[in-house]
């Protein structure tokens, strides 16, 4: 028996005596995350309802396989072929690695997956069902401290996907100075990830958290206050911004499958 | 006006124990451990608790409240409902002693073995200068009462026991990150030992240490992960891997 | 009962009884010295009172105001203190104050900061200039923390060097002492028990230094914590040293009133150093019909004059809420007793007026938490209700103020506020941080010369059997006396007749009331068994509650005069002729005597430092002429 049954501790038999509801927490992260999942492999995997009008999915962008729409892609760019060893893989798949393992990495999120899907712990003071626990000190998830590479990934992806913004600026005939309700969708869902890497932990410390002397270094240290207050709110954002992309596509793919119209304010 | 009020109560040592159930009178106003001690004043006078301020000042009344690790005295009695029954128990996370005490030396033990402020050689009394901005990240760390409750309910430790030989705890990772953000600290090595030898890759960032903090001190945000982003920057740092920076920065 | 052969055993060269700041502080000092330090303290390590402490630590550093010097702090220091201190002790404090500051910088301390990155000081109730080095409100932690981690870092010398970090210095930490040992009319040792176990322990070690802390447990409304029992004050007596001035006893003018749980804790002293004011219920700021005759010329009279000086206070008088906390509690108690006192007993403090929300929870943090938590009430919109809580013992060990040496006991020291003599009648807000510093630091090194000149002094059976008897006996009586009850017991006397306003007759019953409680505590019975046993605990921290409580019922019946922390109802206002005298309690073993004893006079370069119409408050017209000694 170890953890709270050892016997050097006071005898009590429940994993937990917290009456609250602790484990509605990790149930919701649990659900929600779960879905997402699924519906984004599922439209990972459809390679098709990405494009329409000027508006792609951020599950789509940057598009650079040859399988991409022509629209889709930057200027025609397809570096990379549609096929691999004979397998046809969706334009998403090639890019999905860096913004999933942006989030995969997240400080955040590892602590929501964590309790929610590992139950490493559940919740507070409730314990663990694992008689062994190494944390983050071996592979895989010494991987974890790779999360600053995907930091740098995630700050291109942003850059694209703010261009998609301004891209639907377009009309459906291409013409510049119009705007849709696609428009919006993807210029909120682009703002949200601006939000969510200002805000991540590893921006903090490169930006000035670093540092041993702020009064050295005023203007990183003012940048330093600024994120910091934005970190504040990174679960926040971390949510937001992933209900952001989620949506992005939704809208993109009903459009393209021409379930809504995009309607048009000018 | 008094009311009664149904407690269950850890009472036993190492050898067995159980919960026991108790009615005491409790007025307007008043926090856990005064009902405690008029438990043990009319009831118990043998039942062990530890305290000193009563103010939350210096965190010596942790115990779990229906099991959650809290001080008693920062704890209202009126923040539960009327005719709920309250369970105390002692902290699930260090070995007891006696009732609601547990043994907490494995935190003094910890406490010893991380190294100690180191000023600059030719620094003379009275003539440090340090700025408010660059003491403050330091500050809110040593505002630290040591009630050990975040290093009780780190499941590092709480839940596995073998843990403890290889894991300082919460308590003195934002220990180690008040010496590595001090101004004028001149050791060098802290983020190695830190990951090497304090265990801080262990840490798993689920926070629950943040949450019981009463002194609401941001250990994960402000003190856990910048220091595992620091240990990133002398160990797996992608910018720094590629310009072989990695190897000059090894002394730090 | 245990017997010597199974009996745990300890050798050291210094024993220090108390971990607080001024245990802590001469542990180092000893242990530099090159000599072996046992520490022992009845709560964890780390939670001493010091623990508690918010304003902060008096020292004219001058960071703020570089008009200040250890004069001007020796003058404030004597002033409050009516003048009946120790004049040699409040000499070495001013002096080595700064000092004893900067070095804790050098082991780690983070004090608040100044514009030109120097520490930081604050204003604070008797000291003229902003003096006192902080940390938010939290200063006792940070200075204990620091402390805690300077003995670490000398263990981790040691470790380095001897291969175990404890081989040189250890903490015994919830172990009680409940005798000091002599041998030959010299210190040997003491003995005690472990808090957890009950089992009892033997430390040899030929010099020890009492740093004990205050008896505020004496008292029903305290802001002390258990560990305030006077055990320093009781020990001390029993071996044979003399304790000086116990009728003072500084009664915080603000502690919380309300919930009853938490009457009588600390309201910070620096919730008035910033600004807070003082009304009464019908919304009068009550303190400009307070000030004393002696300190009309340096407090304002009207609230534009008091406003101003929070800007200017160079050319403002200072404002009447930070006259000494003697005169601030007696003036709460008047209002309270005319009527004008809020619904639970108390007066307002009202910081929210005068500064913005976040400055007060950037400056007040832990206030701001306690009034939050504690009582439900945002003190950045509403005010506080507060009124007087005992706080502190200015009185205690007769000691020789270079080394801390109790008089009277070869081997035996006392630093802190278990220590008499420093305050006078009145303590400073600020001066008790910095004391246990410079004292604490003068008792370590003061044991440590001890030491090299006396070598060990065994204990001998004899001493341990009766030690290990007295442990013994509670639990070996049946059906005897409650020590919970008792406490209570004394607590309402102390604290209806031994309070902030004392009569004769009052006095004369609580002498005979507290001999009663303490003829009944020889029966006091314990249920339950030894180990971790509050009943057990208390019954010695009441042995010694008696003792002290007898000293100050004693000693305030003989002092027929108003000073400081004793009012006399009888005897209003100040006599220079009891300005002379000291009042000296020891024990014969079976009760506590008092005699009277002449103060040494000031030496005359600190008498100069005043102006002559000053001291014609204090002094006879003959010490005037004199101009102190040489
Ligand atoms: C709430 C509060 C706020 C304060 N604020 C300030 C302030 O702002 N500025 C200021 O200058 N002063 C302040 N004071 C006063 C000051 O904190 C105390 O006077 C000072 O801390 C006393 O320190 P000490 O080292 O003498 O003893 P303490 O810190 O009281 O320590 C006593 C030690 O002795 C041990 N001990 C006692 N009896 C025994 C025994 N029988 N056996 C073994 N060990 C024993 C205890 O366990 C403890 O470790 C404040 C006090 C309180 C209560
Ligand atoms: S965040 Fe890390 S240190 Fe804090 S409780 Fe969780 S695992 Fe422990
Ligand atoms: S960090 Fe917070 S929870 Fe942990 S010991 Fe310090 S005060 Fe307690
Ligand atoms: S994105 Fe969440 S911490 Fe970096
Ligand atoms: S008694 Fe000090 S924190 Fe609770």
């Amino acid at each position: 028996m170890s953890g709270v049954f050892s016997p050097t501790r006071a005898n009590i038999k429940e994993r937990t005596l917290r009456t609250d509801k602790w484990w509605l927490e990790p149930a919701i992260t649990f659900g929600v995350l779960f879905s997402f999942v699924i519906y984004a492999t599922f439209r990972a995997f459809e390679g098709a309802n990405y494009y329409k009008d000027h508006l792609i999915s951020p599950f789509y962008s940057p598009c650079l396989s040859e399988a991409c729409v022509p629209e889709a892609t930057i200027f025609g760019w397809t570096p990379v072929s549609a096929q691999i060893f004979n397998f046809a893989l969706s334009p998403a798949l090639i890019i999905l690695i860096f913004p999933l393992g942006f989030r995969m990495t997240c400080y955040y999120y590892r602590k929501a997956y964590y309790r929610a899907f590992w139950l490493s712990p559940p919740a507070c003071a409730v314990a663990e069902p694992h008689t062994k626990y190494t944390g983050e000190t071996r592979a895989p998830l010494i991987l974890q401290n790779a999360h600053r590479w995907f930091f740098y990934a995630g700050l291109v992806f942003n850059v694209f996907l703010t261009y998609d913004a301004i891209i639907s600026f377009k009309s459906v005939e291409g013409e510049w100075g119009h705007m849709s309700v696609g428009t919006v969708v993807l210029l909120v869902s682009s703002t949200l990830l601006w939000f969510y890497s200002l805000s991540c932990h590893t921006c903090r410390h490169t930006i000035g958290g670093r540092l041993k002397h702020f009064s050295a270094h005023p203007v990183r240290y003012k940048l330093w206050t600024w994120v910091s207050a934005l970190n504040h709110k990174h679960q926040q954002f971390a949510w937001y911004s992933l209900a952001g992309v989620a949506f992005a596509d939704i809208y993109v793919r009903q459009v393209a499958t021409g379930a809504w119209t995009n309607f048009y304010f000018f | 006006m008094a009311r009664k009020l149904n407690l269950r109560i850890w009472r036993g040592d190492s050898t067995d124990g159980g919960l026991k159930d108790v009615q005491v009178d409790v007025n307007e106003g008043e926090v856990v451990l005064d009902v405690i001690h008029r438990v043990q004043a009319t009831q118990m006078g043998d039942l062990a608790v530890r305290w000193n301020c009563k103010a939350g000042k210096c965190g010596s009344c942790s115990m779990e409240i229906n099991g959650k690790p809290r001080l008693a005295c920062m704890t209202q009695v009126a923040s539960f409902d009327e005719n709920e029954t309250i369970t105390i128990t002692p902290l699930r996370a260090f070995p007891i002693i006696k009732d609601l005490v547990a043994d907490v030396s494995f935190n003094y033990k910890k406490a010893m073995e991380i190294p100690a402020y180191e000023p600059p050689k030719n620094l003379a009394p009275g003539e440090a200068r340090m700025e408010q901005i660059d003491v403050e990240r330091s500050q809110e760390f040593r505002k630290c009462i040591e009630c050990f409750l975040c290093q009780n309910t780190c499941h590092v430790i709480r839940d596995h026991e073998e843990n403890k030989k290889s894991f300082a705890g919460p308590r003195f990772f934002i220990r180690i990150a008040e010496l590595d953000m001090h101004p004028l600290d001149i050791l060098k090595n802290r983020k190695r030992t830190a990951q090497e030898e304090h265990g801080l890759g262990m840490c798993n960032i689920t926070k629950c240490c943040t949450e019981v903090c009463p002194e609401h001190i941001r250990i994960t945000d402000n003190a856990i992960i910048p220091m595992k982003e620091r240990v990133v920057d002398i160990k797996y740092d992608p910018a720094r891997m590629f310009a072989g920076l990695l190897k000059r920065e090894k002394r730090n | 009962m245990t017997s010597s052969v199974t009996l745990e055993r300890h050798k050291y060269d210094v024993l220090i009884i108390g971990a607080g700041g001024a245990g802590l502080r001469a542990a180092v000092e000893a242990r530099e010295a090159g000599l072996s330090v046992a520490i022992i303290c009845k709560s964890l390590f780390g939670k001493a009172h010091t623990v508690m402490a918010e304003g902060g630590a008096a020292a004219s550093m001058g960071n703020v105001n570089d008009n200040d010097s250890w004069m001007v702090h020796f003058r404030d220091t004597m002033r409050g203190g009516k003048f009946l201190n120790h004049y040699r002790m409040a000499e070495l404090h001013a002096k080595e104050a700064p000092d004893r500051i900067w070095e804790l910088e050098m082991w780690g301390a983070l004090f608040d900061r100044t514009k030109e990155g120097k520490i930081s000081q604050r204003n604070f109730g008797g000291h003229e200039y902003p003096r006192l080095a902080h940390v938010g409100d939290r200063t006792g932690l940070e200075i204990i923390r620091t402390m805690q981690q300077k003995i670490v870092q000398l263990q981790q010398k040691d470790g380095r060097e001897f291969g175990d970090m404890e081989a040189k210095i250890k903490v015994f930490a919830e172990c009680t002492i409940t005798e000091i040992l002599k041998e030959n009319g010299k210190i040997s040792g003491a003995y005690g028990y472990w808090r957890e176990t009950g089992a009892e322990v033997l430390f040899e070690a030929p010099a020890v230094v009492i740093a004990t802390g205050g008896v505020g447990k004496t008292f029903k409304i305290t802001s002390n914590s258990w560990e305030g029992t006077g055990d320093g004050h009781a020990l001390a007596l029993k071996a044979g040293a003399n304790l000086v001035d116990m009728e003072f006893l500084q009664f915080h003018p603000t502690g919380m009133v309300w919930p009853p749980s938490v009457r009588g804790i600390l309201v910070t002293e620096s919730v008035r150093g910033e600004g807070g004011i003082l009304t009464n219920s019908e919304g009068e700021r009550f303190m400009f019909k307070y000030i004393p005759d002696v300190f009309k010329d340096k407090y304002a009279d009207n609230e534009a004059e008091a406003d101003r000086w929070y800007e200017d206070q160079d050319n403002n008088r200072r404002p009447p809420e930070l006259l000494p906390r003697d005169e601030v509690a007696r003036a709460i108690n008047s209002e309270v007793k005319a009527g004008r006192g809020t619904e639970h007993g108390g007066v307002f403090l009202d910081v929210s007026k005068r500064i913005p929300a976040e400055v007060i929870k950037k400056r007040l943090p832990s206030m701001w938490h306690q009034f939050y938590e504690l009582a439900g009430v945002d003190i950045t919109k509403e005010a506080m209700e507060v009124g007087p809580t005992c706080h502190y013992v200015m009185g205690g060990v007769e000691v020789d103020p270079d080394s801390a040496a109790a008089i009277g006991v070869p081997g035996l020291f006392a630093a802190g506020e278990v220590a008499g003599g420093m305050h006078g009648s009145n303590r400073l807000g600020g001066n008790s941080l910095t004391d246990l510093l410079v004292f604490g630091r003068r008792a370590g090194a003061g044991a440590a010369e001890y030491v090299k000149n006396n070598g060990a002094n065994p204990v001998s059976d004899a001493a341990i059997k009766s030690a290990a008897d007295r442990i013994e006996a509670p639990f070996s009586r049946a059906g005897g006396e409650n020590s919970y009850s008792l406490h209570a017991e004394l607590q309402e006397v102390t604290h209806n007749l031994v309070g902030i306003i004392r009569t004769r007759v009052e006095l004369e019953k609580a002498i005979e009331m507290i001999a009663d409680i303490r003829a009944r505590s020889k029966n006091v019975a314990v249920s339950g068994g030894r180990k971790f046993n509050p009943g057990f605990h208390l019954a010695f921290d009441l042995d010694n509650m008696l003792l002290v409580a007898e000293s100050t019922a004693k000693s305030a019946l003989l002092r027929e005069e108003s000073r400081g922390g004793h009012t006399r109802d009888d005897f209003p206002g100040m006599n220079p002729k009891w300005r002379q005298l000291n009042q000296i309690a020891s024990f014969d073993g079976d009760k506590v005597n008092i005699k009277s004893q002449a103060l040494p006079a000031i030496r005359k370069e600190l008498f100069d430092l005043f102006d002559i119409h000053e001291l014609e408050k204090y002094m006879t017209p003959e010490e005037i002429a004199k101009g102190g000694s040489n």
